[in-house]
């Protein structure tokens, strides 16, 4: 399985970004080998769309599994139908938030938990 | 000849300019009021015109013949503004997202896209007094304006006087509205904001080489920093309207300018012959 985590930076002590679309990295392992890569989001800084492209990013690299703070609608929307689950209340650094994953501590989303354009204000409300 | 009426800040006073300058100059001139403010087109409040056509403002979106797709992704990764995803399977459009480039079309290797309809809003009109009144109205939730006040301003009746009402700002519908315009009048108020956003504004219509001039709303006889900043650019203080509570009281109640004051129609008449003589023809 693999995991994607949104990230702060590029390392498992890196911080949890809350926001999907425009999180500034992605953490992620392929549980079958234990190994941890670290792409940095193009979807960050993109005009609109940000949930929609960083989702088809994540599709692309055949992720199957994401765990993330806040999550848009439309990003929501293109990973339900490509099938990824979704994990949502991830906090911490990204090894915390993937040991409360594997814990079970986090709760699998089906619905969006954040609004449209949330993410510009860098995940504050 | 056609002037917009715009301003940078919100709230100057584009629509009270406007619609009284359009009831002013009625008897002389052919004149067409087209409200292109069209989140919020507000004029026929003022003009109550008797609309007696609506018509429907469509653009083009994307749609996908998933039995010619082979989910190649060109589609999703050539467009600018991620209005589309392709899945393992399936295709995702985002349609209110799409700015209607073509793009996907063009380049679909499989010309497995085709163009569908898309309602964006309407176009209403109708005649206000012997002025012929047309507005855009966006629907609720469309975010890109711009298709529609190009619709609006088709609408224009070559030889008439034309008013444009526009939204306020600088940016992309207030671009669409403007360019074009013979003449652009820059409503401001003698605050620092209106001074701010009046800057901006000014910015906007050089760069659309619209020449224009500036109107003082709501002046409190303090109006040295608009008239330095004028003075210094070299754009014509066209005009300036007193600060009046009897004007913003009845104004509440939806009364236009010119019948609060109607002292003021040869002024207005002369603001609208200084545009005149100062637009492109």
């Amino acid at each position: 399985m693999k995991i994607a985590i949104s990230a702060e930076g590029n390392s498992i002590e890196a911080r949890v970004d809350p926001r999907f679309g425009r999180c500034e990295y992605f953490a992620i392992i392929s549980e079958d080998k234990d190994q941890w890569e670290h792409i940095s989001n193009s979807g960050a800084f993109a005009g609109g769309g940000a949930g929609i492209h960083t989702a088809q990013e994540l599709v692309n690299r055949k992720v199957e599994c994401v765990l993330t703070g806040r999550i848009g609608p439309n990003a929501m929307g293109v990973l339900q139908a490509a099938g990824i689950k979704v994990y949502t209340g991830a906090s911490g650094t990204v090894r915390e938030a993937f040991e409360q994953y594997k814990n079970g501590l986090l709760k699998q989303s089906l619905t969006a938990n954040a609004s449209l354009h949330e993410g510009m204000s860098r995940g504050r409300k | 000849m056609h002037i917009a009426i715009a301003s940078g800040k919100g709230g100057t006073g584009k629509t009270t300019i406007a619609t009284s300058l359009a009831l002013a100059i009625k008897e002389q001139y052919q004149v067409q009021y087209i409200d292109c403010d069209v989140e919020e087109p507000n004029g026929h409040i003022f003009l109550k015109p008797e609309f007696t056509y609506k018509e429907s403002v469509t653009v083009q979106v994307p749609r996908v013949d998933l039995s010619r797709c082979n989910f190649c992704g060109r589609c999703a990764e050539i467009c600018a503004f991620h209005a589309l995803a392709v899945l393992p399977g399936n295709v995702l459009s985002f349609v209110e997202l799409c700015h209607s480039c073509g793009g996907c079309m063009y380049f679909c290797p499989e010309k497995a896209i085709s163009s569908a309809e898309q309602e964006i809003g309407w176009i209403e009109g109708g005649l206000a007094e012997g002025i012929d009144f047309i507005q855009g109205r966006l629907k609720i939730g469309v975010a890109i304006s711009p298709p529609l006040i190009q619709a609006v301003k088709n609408k224009r009746l070559p030889g008439a006087a034309v008013i444009a009402d526009v939204s306020p700002g600088t940016s992309c519908p207030v671009i669409k509205a403007v360019e074009g315009a013979d003449f652009c009048i820059l409503v401001t108020e003698s605050t620092p904001f209106g001074l701010h956003d009046l800057e901006l504004a000014f910015g906007m219509i050089q760069e659309l080489k619209v020449p224009g001039g500036v109107v003082i709303n709501r002046s409190d006889g303090k109006d040295e920093d608009i008239e330095r900043f004028c003075k210094d650019k070299g754009i014509p203080l066209l005009m300036k309207f007193p600060f009046s509570r009897e004007i913003a009281v009845n104004y509440a109640k939806g009364l236009p300018l010119l019948a609060i004051k109607p002292q003021w129609k040869k002024d207005l008449i002369d603001l609208w012959r200084k545009c005149e003589r100062m637009g492109r023809n």
